[in-house]
């Protein structure tokens, strides 16, 4: 079990759904032809890279950032910007990716030793008000970022749809440049994502839990909490700028919408939670279920507004109209916090704390 | 301290002065930058009143969080709610609101202010019942609870009004501006000023002049020792809690009235101005709570005017400075 990292699911129904997963994710293009599709499985590769960052901080470390989302749009933008600035050339994707990761590792550090030096309470509100002004910030400086209406570019000639990698079709399958670029993101996020199931299951790791369960008593055995938590939030920055740099190949564009809003950091949240704190296996079962329930749920709702609509009840087309699919999301939220804390995996697994 | 002096007086609290000249010191050091005294002199009274309304909000998050230890994200939707309720009541009441007398406006503005501030009490206790009582305690679940809280109430805003920003207008006789030395100072700015005083001083006098503002600043001190002489700590908490709900709803009437407009967003979007403020206080300060209120809006107001596009992170990086010379913040009341 090298790669797992000595981790294994630990319960037969949750293995034989995350090998489902996996191998749907593998050969997404040639099960699931047609743009739709690839572009869900995509973003559901990169949110559970993104997913299983943020679980490091929550679940394992036990601190609530909101901030997220901005190392996020810190990768997506360092890419957007280099392929905007310099045109679609590999060295500029290079280039993009070694500003982003070290400049959101350093924010990440800066922010931590300023709000995990005296309270970890500190960390939630200082993160979000920090994320509000980068967010502010992003928007405003639109010589730089595009503003509002964000960054379109080309990406380097191999990873375009026009780019035909082998002349017959495979399967059927067209293999182009955009199969290309799903497996570059989907190969990056297998192996961020065990990346960090390596970083859990480490002595690094083991330290984050036992500073989660007990700061204390932690502390008292001599290991230093503020910077286990710093490193944590460094190394959960870089890995979410990885995913955004990864989003922003894909959907070659960076905004602020798909990047940096507050919408983004509670979709997150919600992965985390459902799919368990504090378990990795969590990450991809959450954002599978959250990403497949976004694209094809709303229009659930949408049908079930009209059918309200029609049938002449107060109040309810409105709670069920598409737009506020966030309302049912926050009382899941909420439900699930309250009622299983382990979310999915720790239900599959037994019990759970 | 040895138990043995008994006798003689308890030491008395060093005063602790230095954060109360930082406002002024601020508003001091930006005149030269603003240039025009008279320019100054409008942007420092707007500040004073931003500050006013930021701080009636934050005073209830800070004291939540001193006395109870929670953290208390869904604080937002009772300003937003707030706000909303003040379009509800000042609907009907358009007369009211038009009518040139000052009488009949303040009543309009009284039954609203009133309206608003007993629905957030009511709305703060149902809050606490159903949805933090099963976490106190643990910090991380009150965040995400709370977060909950604060998305549902804004989707419920949404659902039940729409997206659309809603006009609420001044009444007739606050509308306008009034001309102080040759600068415009609207009518409005200067009531906030003044219901923002009176809200910090009442505060002041029940937490250092009542017995429920001891039994409050003791609970924020030492809650246990608080129970242990026998005083049930729970109902202090919901009253606190309520209070607090209600000083949001009080904001968020203000801040409608202040932007002309609401918006369910908008408890959301001070959030973050309310965090800043109260961890520039000191969490649980009241008095801090007012000064960085104070610090936030006229900074705020300074950039907004000479470098617009920085506001926001002028707010971020006035927080790291007073974090760096005062890690707790400017007072630091509670131990945790």
């Amino acid at each position: 079990m090298m790669p797992l990292s000595g981790d294994p699911p630990r319960s037969r129904l949750l293995a034989l759904g995350l090998a489902g997963i996996v191998l749907a994710l593998m050969f997404a293009p040639f099960l699931f032809p047609g743009a739709k599709p690839l572009n869900v499985a995509a973003k559901i590769c990169i949110f559970i890279a993104l997913a299983a960052s943020y679980d490091l901080l929550l679940g394992y470390t036990g601190i609530v950032s909101f901030a997220h989302t901005m190392f996020y749009g810190i990768g997506s933008y360092g890419i957007a910007i280099a392929l905007y600035g310099l045109g679609p050339r590999w060295d500029a994707v290079l280039l993009g990716v070694t500003v982003a990761l070290p400049l959101a590792a350093a924010l990440a550090l800066v922010i931590g030793l300023f709000s995990l030096r005296v309270q970890a309470i500190f960390f939630a509100m200082i993160t979000l008000a920090v994320a509000s002004a980068f967010a502010v910030l992003a928007s405003q400086l639109s010589w730089l970022t595009g503003g509002e209406d964000g960054r379109s570019f080309r990406v380097p000639e191999l990873l375009r749809p026009g780019f035909t990698l082998v002349p017959q079709d495979l399967l059927g399958i067209a293999v182009t440049g955009r199969t290309l670029t799903y497996y570059l993101v989907f190969a990056c996020c297998a192996a961020l994502f065990l990346l960090l199931l390596r970083v859990v299951n480490s002595p690094f790791g083991r330290v984050l839990q036992a500073i989660r369960e007990n700061p204390f008593r932690a502390e008292a055995l001599g290991y230093r909490i503020v910077v286990h938590r710093t490193l944590a939030n460094c190394l959960a920055a870089a890995v979410a700028a990885a995913a955004g740099a990864l989003n922003a190949l894909w959907l070659r564009y960076t905004g602020p919408d798909t990047s940096l809003s507050f919408a983004i950091m509670l979709d997150i949240l919600l992965i985390v939670v459902i799919g368990g704190m504090g378990t990795m296996y969590g990450a991809i079962l959450g954002a599978t279920l959250f990403i497949l329930a976004q694209n094809y749920l709303q229009a659930l709702m949408g049908w079930a507004s009209a059918t309200a609509a029609d049938g002449g009840l107060p109040l309810l087309p409105a709670l069920f109209h598409p737009d506020r699919w966030l309302l049912w999301l926050g009382v899941l939220f909420i439900a699930c916090v309250y009622f299983f804390p382990a979310g999915i995996v720790g239900k599959l697994r037994g019990g759970g704390k | 301290m040895s138990a043995l002096d008994t006798g003689a007086a308890l030491p008395k609290a060093r005063a602790d002065l230095v954060p109360l000249l930082l406002p002024a010191a601020l508003a001091l050091a930006a005149l030269p930058f603003v240039g025009s005294p008279s320019t100054w002199l409008t942007l420092t009274i707007a500040g004073l009143a931003m500050g006013m309304m930021i701080f009636i909000m934050a005073s209830g998050l800070t004291l939540i969080f001193g006395l109870m230890d929670v953290l208390n994200f869904g604080h937002g939707a009772f300003i937003a709610i707030g706000a909303y309720l003040a379009v509800l009541v000042l609907g009907p009441l358009a007369p009211w609101m038009q009518a040139e007398s000052i009488w009949l406006n303040g009543a309009a503005i009284a039954a609203a202010v009133l309206f608003a501030m007993a629905v957030t009490a009511a709305l703060g206790l149902a809050f606490e019942r159903v949805l933090i009582v099963p976490v106190y305690g643990q910090h991380l679940k009150q965040i995400l609870i709370t977060m909950g809280g604060l998305i549902v109430a804004e989707q419920v805003l949404y659902a039940l009004y729409g997206p659309q920003q809603i006009p609420l207008p001044l009444p007739a006789s606050l509308r306008g501006s009034v001309l102080i030395g040759g600068a415009a100072i609207e009518k409005y700015r200067l009531l906030a000023v003044a219901i923002g005083l009176v809200v910090f001083l009442a505060m002041l006098v029940i937490l250092n002049r009542t017995k429920i503002g001891l039994l409050i600043r003791a609970g924020v001190e030492n809650g246990e020792m608080v129970e242990a002489l026998g005083y049930r700590i729970t109902r202090l908490f919901v009253g606190v809690f309520m209070a607090g709900s209600a000083l949001a709803g009080l904001g968020g009437v203000m801040w409608g009235l202040y932007r002309e407009q609401v918006h369910a967003a908008m408890g959301a979007e001070l959030m973050v101005l309310v965090f800043i403020v109260v961890i520039i206080g000191g969490l649980g300060s009241v008095t801090g709570c007012f000064i960085g209120a104070l610090l936030v809006a006229l900074l705020t107001n300074y950039t907004g005017f000479l470098v617009p596009k920085l506001a926001l992170v002028s707010d971020i990086l006035l927080m790291v400075a007073v974090l760096l010379w005062r890690p707790r913040g400017l007072y630091a009341v509670t131990s945790r």
